[in-house]
Parts: C-alpha cells; sequence; structure tokens
C-alpha cells in the first residue's frame, strides 16, 4: 500500500466522522429542543413563543446584544480555565468558588486602596493582581487537598464553593457591611472612578472584550500547539503511564489548578469592575457551573468552546425576557442541561455502534 | 432534661432522616460499582415532584411514590449512559444534578409557598412515654420510624444476606461475580434505580415531613445532595456509619436553627456550616492513605507512631475497589 492511499483513505475517514460528529451534535440539539418544548409546554406556555422572546432578549437591541457580549466575557474566561484542568483529567467543579474568591480579593483592593492617593488605573490593575491572586489561592486548595490530603477534587471543589460564599457572605454582614444597616444585597458600591466605562450606547467595555479574547487565543494556543499542552493532554489521558514517562504529574495537576484559578481571578475581577461594582452573596453568577457544560458540551475543545459560550450567554440573558410570559428565567438551565445531556447520551450511543460495526 | 434540649435533640433525629435514605441509597449504588453524582439535583426535583403531587391529589402516600419514581427514572439515566454506552459517570451525573435542579425550579414556580399537605406527628403508644427517649426518638412522623427500620434493613441486607454479598461482589470483584454466574450488568442497573428510587424518597420526605412545604431556591435544599454524597465515603460505605454521619449532619443543621434563634449570625452562615465540616472528614478519611503522612509516620518514634496509625487507621475508609470503572462480558 503505497503512502497516497493511506493518506487518502484517513482523510476521507476524517471528513466521514466530521460529518458524523456533526449529525451527532445536530440530533442531540434537536433531542434536547424536543425536551424543553415539552417541558414549556407541561410549564402551561407556548414553546415558540418563548423561544422568540429568548432571541428577541438577546439580540433585539445593541443593548441586549452587547449585554450578550458582556456575558460572554466571563463565561469564556471560566470555560478557558477549565480546559486546562479537564485536559489534565481532572474536575475542577470548585470553579465557582474561585470565581467568587477573586470578587472576594478584588474588592477588598479597591477598599484598601481606596485611601492611598495613586491613580485609579494603577488601582484597578492591582484589583485585577489581586483577583487573580484570590483565584490561584482557591484553586490550589482542591489541588492540594487531592495530592496530599487523597481527597477527591470534585467534593473538595464542591465544599469550597460553599465556604467561598459563606466567607462572601460573611464580609457582606460584618466587616465589610455598608454604613448604617448590612444588607443581604451586597457591599458598598467601589468608587466611579474605578468602574470600567461601557462603550456609548452599549453595556460592554472594551477592556473586558479584550482580555477575554486574549485569554481564549492564549488558551487555544497553549492547548494546542505547546509542549505544555501535549503533555497536560498526556496527563490527562494516563497519569501513570505519564509519570513514568518523565512528566512531573504533581506539578502539572498543581499547574492546571493554578491557570484555572488565574482565569476564575479574573473573571471574578470583571464582574467587580464591570457588572456588579461590589461584593454580592453570589458572586460568581454561576458562571463557573455554566463554564463546565459549554467544555462538557464541546467535548474540551477550545474554539468550539468559544462559540459554544456565545450561545449560551444568549441563553443566560434572552431568557431573563421569559418573565413577561410568566416564566421564571431556570429555564435557560434547563436547555443548557438538556443539550449537555443529549451530546453526552448520543454520543455514547454513536461510540457503541462504531464498536459493534 | 430540659424540654428545649429535648425538642434539639428530636430535631436531630428528625433532620438527619432525609440525608439517611439518601446516602444509603448512594451507598448501595455505590456498592454495586457505580456512582450517582445527580443527588442534589435529584433531592430537589422529588422535593419538587412530591409536594405538588401531593398537593394536586391530595394524597401523601401519591407524593411519596412520586419521589422514589422520579429518582428510579434519573438514577435510570445515569445507569444507561454509565453501564450501556460507557460513557464518564461524573458528567453524566453531573449534568443531571444541575438539569434536575433548574427543572424543580422552573416547573416549581406555580406552586412556590402554596400551603400543602403534609405528614403529621403519630406518637407511638406506649414508647413515646418512656422518658427522654419517647420525645426524643418515638414521638415523629411515621418516615422517622421507617428510618430506624431501614438502617437495619440496609445493614442486614447488605452484609449478612446472600443477595447482598453478590452486591458487593459486584463492586468489588466484578468479574469473579461474573464468573460465579451473576449477571453483573443486569444487577448493576438493579442496584443503581433502586437506590436511586431511595436517594428519590429523600425529596418528599422534606417537601412533606421534615421542612414542609416548597419556597423554590428559598427551600434551602441545595447543597444537602452533595453532603449526602460526601456522607457516603464519611460512611465508609457502611450503612450504620453513613446513618451516624447523617445524624451528625442532623445536628449541625439543628444547631444552626438554635444559633438562628439566639445570636444574629445570618442564616446562610448557618447554613453553609456543614460544607467545611465535610472537607475536614474528608481529609480525615483520606490522609491516612497519602503517602507523606506514611513517611511522616515511619520517622516517628513508636510510640506516637502506633497510636497515630491507629486512629489513622479507624477513620480511613476504602470505596469499593471496582467503583466507577465499566464492566465487560468476557
Amino acid at each position: 500500500m503505497s503512502v497516497e492511499q493511506g493518506f487518502g483513505r484517513a482523510s476521507r475517514l476524517t471528513a466521514k466522522s466530521a460529518w458524523t460528529n456533526f449529525g451527532i451534535r445536530f440530533s442531540a440539539i434537536l433531542l434536547a429542543l424536543l425536551f424543553t418544548s415539552l417541558i414549556l409546554v407541561i410549564a402551561k406556555a407556548n414553546p415558540f413563543e418563548a423561544y422568540k422572546s429568548i432571541i428577541h432578549g438577546a439580540f433585539g437591541s445593541t443593548i441586549k446584544f452587547t449585554s450578550v457580549v458582556a456575558s460572554w466575557v466571563p463565561l469564556v474566561i471560566a470555560t478557558s480555565g477549565l480546559l486546562f484542568t479537564f485536559t489534565a483529567g481532572l474536575w475542577n467543579i470548585g470553579m465557582e468558588g474561585q470565581i467568587i474568591m477573586g470578587s472576594v480579593f478584588a474588592v477588598g483592593a479597591f477598599r484598601f486602596l481606596d485611601d492611598i492617593v495613586i491613580a485609579p488605573v494603577l488601582v484597578i490593575i492591582l484589583a485585577y493582581i489581586a483577583g487573580a491572586v484570590g483565584g490561584i489561592f482557591w484553586a490550589s486548595l482542591p489541588g492540594l487537598m487531592k495530592i496530599y490530603g487523597g481527597v477527591n477534587e470534585i467534593f473538595g471543589g464542591l465544599g469550597l464553593n460553599f465556604v467561598a460564599k459563606t466567607v462572601a457572605i460573611w464580609l457582606i454582614f460584618g466587616p465589610w457591611k455598608r454604613p448604617g444597616v448590612a444588607s443581604g444585597s451586597g457591599t458598598e458600591w467601589i468608587d466611579i472612578k474605578y468602574r470600567l466605562p461601557y462603550l456609548e450606547g452599549t453595556n460592554l467595555s472594551l477592556v473586558i472584550l479584550i482580555i477575554a479574547v486574549i485569554i481564549a487565543v492564549l488558551t487555544a494556543i497553549m492547548l494546542k500547539g505547546t509542549h505544555f499542552g501535549l503533555r497536560l493532554k498526556a496527563i490527562g489521558k494516563n497519569d501513570k503511564a505519564a509519570y513514568i514517562l518523565g512528566i512531573p504529574t504533581t506539578r502539572y495537576f498543581l499547574l492546571a489548578f493554578g491557570i484555572c484559578g488565574l482565569f476564575a481571578g479574573i473573571a471574578g475581577a470583571i464582574l467587580v469592575t464591570s457588572k456588579q461594582y461590589s461584593l454580592i452573596p453570589d458572586a460568581g453568577f454561576g458562571y463557573g457551573f455554566l463554564g463546565l457544560l459549554v467544555a462538557m458540551l464541546v467535548n474540551y475543545h477550545p474554539i468550539w468552546s468559544s462559540i459554544v459560550a456565545v450561545f449560551f450567554a444568549a441563553l443566560s440573558i434572552g431568557n431573563t425576557e421569559l418573565q413577561y410570559m410568566g416564566l421564571n428565567s431556570y429555564f435557560a438551565g434547563v436547555l443548557q442541561g438538556f443539550l449537555v445531556l443529549f451530546v453526552v447520551l448520543v454520543d455514547g450511543i454513536r461510540k457503541q455502534l462504531v464498536k459493534k460495526r | 432534661m430540659e424540654m428545649t434540649t429535648l425538642t434539639t435533640l428530636a430535631g436531630i433525629v428528625e433532620f438527619a432522616v432525609p440525608v439517611l435514605f439518601a446516602s444509603i441509597g448512594e451507598n448501595i449504588t455505590e456498592k454495586a460499582g457505580l456512582i450517582n453524582l445527580s443527588v442534589n439535583g435529584t433531592i430537589i426535583l422529588c422535593a419538587m415532584g412530591g409536594f405538588v403531587v401531593a398537593l394536586t391529589t391530595s394524597s401523601i402516600l401519591l407524593g411519596f411514590l412520586i419521589g422514589a419514581v422520579i429518582g428510579a427514572a434519573v438514577a435510570a439515566i445515569v445507569a444507561f449512559s454509565s453501564i450501556t454506552l460507557k460513557q464518564s459517570q461524573v458528567a453524566i451525573g453531573f449534568v443531571l444534578a444541575l438539569l434536575c435542579r433548574d427543572l424543580a425550579y422552573f416547573l416549581g414556580a406555580p406552586f412556590t409557598n402554596k400551603p400543602g399537605v403534609f405528614l403529621s406527628k403519630v406518637p407511638v403508644p406506649l414508647l413515646s412515654d418512656i422518658p427522654v427517649v419517647g420525645p426524643v426518638f418515638f414521638n415523629h412522623s411515621l418516615v422517622v420510624y421507617a428510618s430506624y427500620l431501614f438502617i437495619i434493613l440496609a445493614y442486614v441486607f447488605m452484609f449478612k444476606t446472600r443477595p447482598g454479598l453478590m452486591l458487593q461482589g459486584i463492586g468489588e470483584r466484578p468479574a469473579a461475580a461474573f464468573a460465579r454466574g451473576a449477571n453483573v450488568k443486569a444487577l448493576r442497573y438493579l442496584y443503581t434505580i433502586a437506590g436511586g428510587a431511595l436517594i428519590g424518597l429523600a425529596g418528599p420526605m422534606y417537601s412533606l415531613a421534615v421542612k414542609i412545604g416548597w419556597a423554590g431556591q428559598l427551600s434551602g435544599l441545595d447543597g444537602i445532595g452533595w453532603i449526602a454524597l460526601a456522607i457516603t465515603i464519611f460512611g465508609g460505605w457502611n450503612p450504620l456509619r453513613v446513618a451516624f454521619g447523617a445524624y451528625l449532619f442532623g445536628g449541625l443543621q439543628q444547631l444552626g436553627i438554635t444559633l438562628q434563634s439566639t445570636t444574629d449570625i445570618p442564616i446562610q452562615i448557618l447554613q453553609a456550616a456543614p460544607f467545611p465540616l465535610m472537607i475536614f472528614t474528608l481529609l480525615l478519611v483520606n490522609v491516612g492513605r497519602a503517602e507523606w503522612v506514611e513517611r511522616e509516620l515511619a520517622a516517628m518514634p513508636e510510640k506516637p507512631r502506633k497510636v497515630l496509625s491507629k486512629i489513622l487507621r479507624a477513620l480511613r475508609t476504602s470505596p469499593p475497589s471496582a467503583m466507577g470503572v465499566p464492566f465487560e462480558n468476557e
């Protein structure tokens, strides 16, 4: 058999499997839509009306669309971080808590630096660094507990999510409470000079968009085009074999957690400086969990995850419009959940069929 | 004893019940070799479903039944995905945990804060008159009494009966069990679904008996399922020790309620209190296996080493060895 023949066969195969892959994703999406429509009918709502109002809520105006982009930013950053841990075969379910910790540290930096006379830009940069430190710190905990304490990172991370939220609540009701009466609605707002300005007529700050694009591109390059990415992948496939082949697995595990925490912290700082302007109990806004779903949906592929994140962000923003139909905004979670559920199931069925053939 | 102390103790016994059923349900699932990670969402969805069905049909029994059915159905998805399709058990469980929770909050919205039906207390004649023991253990609703029986039954089934030994076999050494004629896959389906039904029962136990009603995301149920999973590990896959873990958790919840009325600590902080403790206990039961601990122990003088390793060994738990590993008939 000549080399060309071999090549030809290989490329035909990949082209075919690309189409099957597409078909599989497509049928999974159809199934998910079918089930969510059923849920809407159970909730006594017209599915078509509901989907129409979601699309309108996400793309109906410049403000709405830029809100989608602004919501894409933390989501794509969170997903990018998770791609590192997933590639290393780790389930960083503690992402949400790591974003919260990023927000806590960023707000703390603003409070601490407010009395010091330096340029606001410098303060903002320091707050981002503080957020990054907070994220890395919180992400290293499940990593250390896994390596030195034998605690599965899923449980470590989950527990730490709740602990991070508790820390935020404690700060909101305790040391950082608003002058006068403490309230669950959050701490005092950061000064207006620390808030990132929106582009005129939009809901979007250009700075955060640039940060997100840089992070997404860097992630794709690091995972797909560097030795580091390859080693991480080797560990994810089989950490014992990778260790025997000379990859320091412990260090790479911690690195993956560290990078993930870094991105989480930045996402937290972004939420503080461009969205919430204060610390609230749910400072992570669910982006950590949503990022896990996005990463799972695209089978941990960096470029696809950026694209699917747009769709998820649009759902989350457009979904708020459903309140005019008397429905609550948990609908986005239902649709997103069904999507991932059916992708996992349909993909599994494909694997079984391929094996039988 | 003072009246308030007795009510507190009775509260602990009551609060432990749903988590006890969920943890032992998960225990059975994991003994068979699967991990059902959907517990948190399942409990919330079943709490909503059970509440709504009991409300609309005025039948509490139907409410509990629907809880078990939903729990079994979710577990069946986990089983199908893991056993037949061999997909990641963590992935499917985690997605279902999120999906079921959001589904409950979405579909349950019209029923939020509706006054519903609930199980009333049925003091056991004679037994409830015993001082201290009576009011603490025998002045409850039926689910609490069911839990006493359930702990014993689960333990006896798992360790003293033939099917129970087979259950352990398919989780520890599936190949050997298969060689002895066990249909490993079918049994894993069976125990995962049965375990899911028990996990599902925890839902209506909350909404119809222990934390009566449905208040959407304010029901205070989010997070309990994750604790139930941790209790299964803490309990070392033994129903008696799992029950002990559930009572500890019930104690913490009751403590939260007591503190809430006597101090001005925000309720959210008290609700989160079990989680640091969960991490701490997981560290305790796992750390004995860590390499550096063994190294440190070896370097210690004889006496403290013996004491310490004894403590660590007593705390240590190890999972069924084939847990999470798909099985292939060969």
